[in-house]
């Protein structure tokens, strides 16, 4: 979706301010929500692609007003009732008002905690020759999917370079849509900088995106 | 997707929130992020003691030494640094499981005299997490975000880090699951440290590649 997430080359936000010696958490309630993020993710209720386009489906106003744990708060909140994990009820009452429902496996322990704080693998059996290889000129497509999309605005209609192939990965597109994995071949593709900014490009400089297959065009 | 209970929840957050700098948002945070746990906990979906844990180890054991463990690795074994190149995943849990935990999908890419590399997530806040922790705010933010595809010199600017202009700059937009770890160049003057102290010289921003290592002096 032509989202208020998809910020690359957006410009008005200003300087980049680091903060020295930053903590990992500013507050108690961040790292709760970011370790409930992860427990939750053992009942397989939904997916990344879909935990990623809950929050692109906020109103940009809120958006851009709140932190980034408080969208991610909001975002399991939801997704908990919609999913039925969890009621609205509940939520209002702060506490658990009935048992859950067709629990798949018992609680998140400490057992689980490895498989949560290593990253997981997206790539799937190829369901095809891939149709590009290194080198290879190609146009991204100018598309404007209203759902879940990786091909940032950017980066649509662009002539670029195949640099790399990473085999084929669960395609989020149709996962978020709730369309199953349907593996597509993931390309690195590399842009010079005129090409996506104009004659007034910042000078020496590449871009790439990482692309699957269906964003792409021979050029 | 929005049904009327989460758009309900918003505009029920929104009243709460008069006053942004005051502290009232985050105490407000703070109970119906407790309320969420105490749900959770109740219902049998999780267990209060793992979330300690899963916090405890990004705050303790899951950052940015770990990166800096396969850099110093990689400046000193021409052989660890080939096959870091090769296959990033590979060769991370290859070299160290005690140092991390590495997932698929993560590759390095080397900078050189001629090209600078730069990671962002323009999208949302993909960062090679199992090799440097969880992403420091300024990646989260719209700043960086927006800026580092279109003006990546200026944002360096912003980190204080001013490269030749014959330099190419190379900005990496992880728009899927691969993650991407920067492998500054080693520091000259040395030639003679070991692997431990060369770790010392390898920041975080450096493994992002909106900075630099630090000097040998400012270790030594």
């Amino acid at each position: 979706m032509d989202g208020i997430h998809d910020m690359g080359g957006t410009d008005g936000f200003g300087k980049v301010e680091p903060e020295a010696n930053e903590p990992v958490f500013h507050h108690r309630w961040e790292g709760r929500v970011l370790a409930m993020s992860r427990a939750i993710g053992v009942f397989r209720a939904w997916t990344i692609d879909t935990s990623r386009y809950a929050i692109e489906l906020m109103a940009p106003s809120f958006y851009l007003s709140r932190s980034y744990y408080e969208k991610w708060f909001l975002r399991n909140q939801n997704l908990l009732i919609e999913r039925g994990l969890i009621d609205a009820d509940e939520v209002a009452a702060g506490r658990a008002l009935r048992p859950a429902k067709n629990l798949s496996r018992g609680p998140f322990s400490l057992a689980d905690v490895d498989k949560v704080t290593r990253r997981g693998s997206y790539g799937r059996p190829a369901p095809a020759a891939a149709q590009f290889k290194v080198g290879d000129r190609v146009r991204t497509r100018n598309i404007h999917p209203t759902t879940h999309t990786r091909l940032p605005r950017y980066a649509r209609g662009r002539v670029g370079v195949v640099e790399r192939l990473h085999g084929a990965h669960i395609f989020p597109d149709s996962a978020a849509a709730g369309k199953g994995e349907d593996p597509q071949w993931l390309y690195t593709v590399r842009f010079d900088a005129q090409e996506l900014w104009g004659p007034d490009a910042e000078a020496k400089l590449k871009v790439s995106i990482e692309a699957f297959e269906p964003y792409l065009e021979r050029a | 997707m929005h049904d009327a209970a989460f758009l309900g929840y918003i505009s029920s957050m929104a009243e709460h929130d008069h006053d942004h700098n005051g502290g009232s948002n985050l105490s407000e945070m703070e109970l119906r992020v407790r309320a969420l746990e105490t749900i959770l906990v109740d219902k049998g979906y999780i267990e209060s003691a793992a979330l300690d844990r899963i916090v405890e180890l990004y705050e303790t054991k899951i950052g940015p030494h770990i990166g800096a463990q396969v850099i110093a690795k990689a400046w000193s074994d021409p052989g660890f640094r080939h096959a870091l190149l090769e296959d990033a995943s590979k060769a991370v849990a290859a070299f160290a499981p005690h140092v991390g935990n590495v997932g698929d999908h993560l590759i390095a890419i080397e900078n050189t005299p001629q090209v600078h590399n730069m990671i962002v997530c323009t999208l949302c806040s993909c960062y090679p997490t199992d090799v440097l922790g969880l992403p420091p705010t300024w990646y989260k933010s719209f700043a960086y975000r927006s800026r580092a595809v279109k003006q990546p010199r200026a944002v360096l600017a912003d980190f204080g880090v001013t490269l030749p202009v014959e330099t190419e700059i190379r900005v990496w937009d992880s728009t899927a699951e691969t993650r991407y770890l920067v492998v500054p160049m080693r520091p000259a003057g040395t030639e003679r440290w070991g692997e431990a102290q060369l770790a010392k010289l390898v920041t975080r921003d450096s493994m992002v590649g909106t900075g630099l290592p630090k000097k040998p002096s400012e270790v030594a």
